[in-house]
């Protein structure tokens, strides 16, 4: 409670001080934000198109159905595949005159079915890597019935790039923005410090335990990574709903998940925290000497 | 009560601050700690309230000694050790009665006990008149008792007081000094460090530890 009323007096003291901590902080954290908001989206993308990756195993005429339904079953014991589906001569013949309209005649006019029976099977998220996929398509092209197993081994590749480096830029550029903000609470409680300095020796004088003097500080760091978590929030909501975004081939951008919002506004307040902890234990802490 | 044994302190920039330091002050003592600027009094004070560790040696201050107190048990020490300072150290926006009740309420005295108690430290400097007075409106020697005050806030059993007089005419230095030599006869024991020798010559019945280069080069008592 006096800590409460001492971070907030704290607040009183410097209002520009803090607005200007606030601000700045929000400001670095609303980058983050629309970066989130971006990443986000490029992220759902390319799990859309991940999650389309197929490895395709073309069965030879001669494949006896009790030898396919065992090698199914053996393909869906493996960790990596997330669903094995079977498409029958018939259903290929179907399925090619559905979609390609262009050669409906010519299949119409087929006598014996030239299209093979497949297995098409879909990986589980974590395993849609260029290696697990060109393994998966080994060992479905051991199987002797097996006449040819495809994956689109070069677009695997690239989509994995892709996401290897949309990630690599997300953290790197996440750090560095939450090192400003971070580098900003600092020099803020810092400040709060030194603008208390008298006050704080006189404590220390006369024997204030440490938590005392420091918990207000603390507050104070929490409080100001707060509210520029907030401010954050709001102005990329703000941005969001006022400049509405087409990006590449996404129609309009998604909103953040909540989960994700709550959790960058609590980290916020986290990084307030250690931010002011690393002051206060730099200004304050020397005084009581090694522990 | 307080013990340094073969204490030294260096520090990295300005070297040798003290050498070789050993005294005791018992219980109820009371001495001045006499040298010219320089000496090392500011030093053996620091020493004695645990702001600062010795670089040799040991400082044993009641049960706690500087080799091995604990970091969380320094507040407890601090507040057995009451400390004046030359510069008097009170806080400008606070009244007298402020500036007293500030130490209560940092070690934690109950709410309804810190009006009462500021009064009565308040009367017992001489000074419960000027209680909602600000340090601006207090003479050099009114303000060193608000000090006293606040120093005597936690109860301590030792007082150490560095250069109290420095910046007082020598009515008010005298009213301080006879303040330090009541709260000696109520049982405090005083450790007051001055550079003024004239002022430690007019009181031969106190002991004088006197510190030349860091080093102890005299002890009345010894």
């Amino acid at each position: 409670m006096r800590s409460m009323r001492e971070a907030l007096a704290g607040f009183r003291r410097t209002p520009l001080l803090c607005a200007l901590s606030i601000g700045a902080t929000g400001l670095s954290l609303v980058i983050l934000g629309l970066f989130g908001l971006v990443a986000h989206n490029i992220g759902g993308a390319i799990g859309d198109v991940e999650r389309r990756v197929e490895v395709v195993g073309y069965l030879l005429d001669d494949a006896g159905p009790e030898q396919v339904r065992a090698a199914r079953r053996e393909m869906e014991a493996l960790p990596a595949v997330e669903s094995v589906r079977y498409v029958s001569k018939d259903e290929a013949l179907e399925r090619a005159r559905r979609d390609l309209v262009e050669f409906s005649d010519i299949y119409g006019e087929l006598r014996v079915n030239p299209l093979p029976a497949s297995f098409h099977l879909r990986l589980r998220e974590g395993f849609r890597t260029p290696a697990t996929v060109s393994e998966t398509a080994g060992m479905l092209a051991a199987y002797p019935f097996i006449e040819e197993a495809r994956f689109g081994d070069e677009w695997v590749e690239r989509l994995f790039a892709l996401r290897s480096a949309a990630t690599g830029i997300a953290l790197a550029l996440g750090g560095g923005f939450a090192l400003i903000a971070v580098l900003l609470i600092v020099t803020t409680v810092r400040m709060a410090i030194l603008a208390r300095g008298e006050e704080i020796e006189i404590m220390q004088i006369v024997g204030a335990r440490e938590g005392y003097i420091q918990r207000p500080f603390l507050l104070e760091g929490a409080v100001t990574g707060l509210a520029g978590g907030l401010l954050a929030l709001g102005v990329t909501r703000l941005a969001y709903v006022v400049f509405p975004v087409r990006f590449a081939a996404i129609e309009s951008l998604a909103w953040l998940p909540h989960l994700w919002t709550a959790a960058g506004v609590a980290a916020a307040a986290v990084l307030g925290l250690l931010a002011a902890a690393y002051s206060v234990h730099r200004e304050v802490g020397r005084a009581y000497g090694p522990s | 009560m307080i013990s340094l044994r073969g204490v030294s302190k260096a520090y990295p920039r300005s070297g040798d601050a003290l050498r070789g330091v050993s005294f005791r002050l018992r219980k109820g003592e009371f001495a001045f700690l006499t040298g010219p600027s320089g000496a090392g009094k500011s030093t053996v004070l620091e020493l004695i309230h645990f702001q600062t560790r010795p670089t040799e040696g040991e400082v044993q201050v009641s049960r706690y000694n500087s080799r091995r107190v604990r970091r969380r048990d320094i507040p407890a020490l601090r507040r057995r050790v009451g400390f004046v300072f030359q510069d008097f150290k009170l806080l400008e926006r606070l009244t007298a009665a402020e500036n007293v009740a500030f130490a209560l309420e940092v070690i934690g005295t109950p709410r309804r006990e810190i009006a009462g108690r500021v009064q009565r430290l308040l009367s017992q400097v001489g000074l419960a008149a000027r209680a909602r007075s600000r340090p601006s409106e207090l003479s050099g020697g009114e303000r060193q008792r608000v000090a006293v005050a606040r120093a005597l806030a936690t109860e301590p059993r030792i007082l150490l007081a560095d250069e109290p007089t420095g910046n007082l005419d020598p009515d008010a230095a005298g009213g301080v000094f006879e303040l330090f030599r009541m709260l000696n006869r109520l049982g405090t024991a005083v450790l007051m460090a001055t550079h003024d020798a004239d002022f430690v010559r007019r009181h031969p019945d106190v002991r004088r530890l006197e510190l030349e280069d860091g080093r102890l080069a005299r002890d009345s008592a010894a």
